[in-house]
């Protein structure tokens, strides 16, 4: 129950860390070209298509105690190898393209014209930004959050090479499997099953409900 | 007064090259020309929308080039609205009042004004998709008119509206130019829209302005090929119209009168197609109302047209076959007649 636990709330908090650097990034994205755009845009997209295990391996390098991030981050106290933020990183190396990629679809479905109408009106770029852009395209930001956070919940690969404990539920699963074999493993698989179906459920009710301003 | 000197800017393969403008305080001015000629791109420019790569932009006196955009005091409206489509017709209108942080009672009191005024204070609580073209175009016209701005900056405003609608708009578009204090800039490709709005205008091509001035002269006195063949229309006449009966409007211009169909009253301007005017040496019996006497003052040989300008009173150009043009035996000085239609004559 307890790992259950530690899986939702990482991935919530990957979830919200990812939006609070994925949301202006994707921002920057959808409006502006510049130098090195695409690889920016590569690098969101790569921890889609590799193996999680090498992700894994990737972020140990950089994040072990040693390591280019792990060594500054450990003299404020922040270790990652078996320990929650690890976790978490790894979460969010996995998930976070979802918001980004999500949040810049929704930016580039308002027309910059209406931002520049608005601020003609007076409001300023920012304040445009949250009273404009943001609610037009606040479904794409909160779907992208939910399968950020649902891809988060479930990942297992980086997490075993970089955290293996504190035991996250898909880890749990996999040692209960190895250790007592099938008949173990499936109440927790059942329980997490469970869990994201719910939560699914939920998001389907949300956007079904949500007013959309393009369409009768 | 906006000053415009010597503005450049490149867009993609396109560029606005070293353009020189001035617009009078309070003016209609309408900016004239086909689609990419840069036009939107010169408006969206005074609006601040984007950076010039050179030239500066004065508004009052004031130099604008650098000016963020909501410091300009400028309004702008685009041929799509451009509404905020998660708030209503009242909310759209009370945005730049409530940037302003302007007391809510009088926000209240002002935008029910202004929708009274457009025509759109039973829209209220609408949001804008469920709204007509027409609908939208008004309230996006409240929404800019509202912060009082300097200068109005509309981007096709009417191209995108029914004939009907249109014309009422242009209708009313006249009465809030002259309600406001307010210098409208209205860029458009539809020549009609142009003749019945503008004080002066400015044509523009190649992101180029090739002719500023007010209609009759542009139409008139075309400064070049260009300029003739975009304003495609040879006779072009000042005048007042008032009801002759119930289907008949009598257009007087100073020094004849003309008849139409079209139901006009006041100040407009009549064009009458060159193909549209029949010649004769001797006065006949026709059906058509509208017969003038006059002397052939110029003729021009285009090879297989001729083109004529007879003095009516009024110079009204002709077309006629070399055929016929030799058959007649006509040349300067001579004394002919000119029939045309009451239907074929248009009111602007």
């Amino acid at each position: 129950m307890s790992a259950l636990f530690l899986s939702i709330y990482a991935a919530l908090a990957a979830t919200i860390i990812a939006l609070l650097f994925g949301v202006p990034l994707a921002y920057l994205l959808a409006r502006n070209d510049f130098w090195g755009k695409g690889f920016v845009e590569s690098v969101i997209d790569v921890p889609l298509v590799i193996p999680h295990t090498v992700s894994g391996i990737i972020l140990l390098l950089v994040f072990n105690p040693g390591g280019i991030f792990g060594q500054p981050l450990s003299q404020i106290g922040l270790t990652f190898s078996d320990a929650i933020p690890g976790i978490i990183v790894a979460m969010l190396f996995a998930s976070s393209s979802f918001v980004v990629n999500s949040s810049r679809e929704g930016f580039e479905s308002v027309d910059p014209r209406m931002e520049k109408v608005a601020r003609t009106l007076g409001s300023g770029s920012l304040k445009t930004f949250f009273i404009i852009t943001l609610p037009l395209s606040l479904r794409n930001v909160v779907v992208g959050s939910i399968m950020c956070w649902a891809r988060a919940i479930s990942e297992f690969g980086a997490i075993v090479i970089l955290a293996y404990y504190p035991t996250t539920a898909p880890v749990l699963i996999y040692r209960r499997f190895v250790d007592f074999g099938l008949q173990e493993s499936i109440p927790v698989a059942v329980l997490l099953i469970s869990v994201c179906l719910v939560l699914f459920l939920i998001v389907r009710l949300l956007i079904s409900g949500w007013k959309t301003y393009d369409k009768d | 007064m906006i000053k415009i000197e010597n503005l450049s800017r490149d867009w993609k393969e396109f560029q606005l090259d070293h353009i020189n403008l001035e617009i009078k305080n309070n003016e209609y001015f309408v900016i004239l020309g086909p689609s990419g000629s840069g036009k939107t791109l010169l408006l969206e420019l005074i609006a601040g929308i984007w950076e010039v790569d050179s030239g500066d932009i004065y508004v009052d006196g004031k130099n604008m080039t650098w000016t963020p955009l909501e410091k300009r005091g400028v309004g702008f409206v685009y041929q799509n609205y451009m509404l905020f489509p998660h708030k209503t017709v009242f909310e759209n209108i009370a945005f730049g009042l409530n940037m302003r942080k302007v007391d809510k009672e009088e926000v209240k009191t002002r935008v029910n004004e202004m929708m009274k005024l457009l025509h759109i204070d039973h829209l209220a609580h609408r949001l804008p998709r469920t709204l007509s073209g027409g609908e939208q175009q008004r309230t996006a016209l409240a929404r800019a008119l509202i912060i009082n701005p300097k200068v109005l900056l509309m981007d096709e405003p009417l191209s995108a509206l029914d004939r009907k609608t249109r014309d009422d708009l242009i209708r009313e578009m006249k009465e809030l130019h002259q309600k406001f204090d307010i210098t409208f800039v209205h860029v458009t490709h539809n020549f009609d829209e142009a003749l019945a709005l503008a004080d002066r205008i400015a044509i523009m091509k190649d992101g180029r302005i090739s002719q500023v001035g007010d209609s009759t002269e542009i139409f008139r006195h075309p400064k070049d090929k260009f300029v003739a063949d975009f304003v495609g229309v040879e006779n072009i006449i000042k005048g007042v119209a008032r009801k002759d009966g119930a289907k008949i409007t009598l257009i007087d211009t100073g020094s004849i009168s003309i008849y139409t169909t079209e139901q006009k009253e006041g100040p407009v301007h009549v064009t009458v197609r060159p193909e549209d005017i029949i010649l004769s040496n001797k006065k006949v019996e026709t059906s058509a109302r509208n017969v003038f006497e006059g002397k052939i003052t110029e003729i021009i040989d285009n090879g297989a047209l001729i083109k004529l300008t007879v003095d009516v009173g009024e110079p009204l150009i002709v077309f006629l076959t070399r055929q016929s043009f030799l058959d007649m035996e006509l040349n300067i000085g001579r004394d002919v007649w000119t029939y045309f239609k009451a239907t074929a004559v248009h009111t602007f």
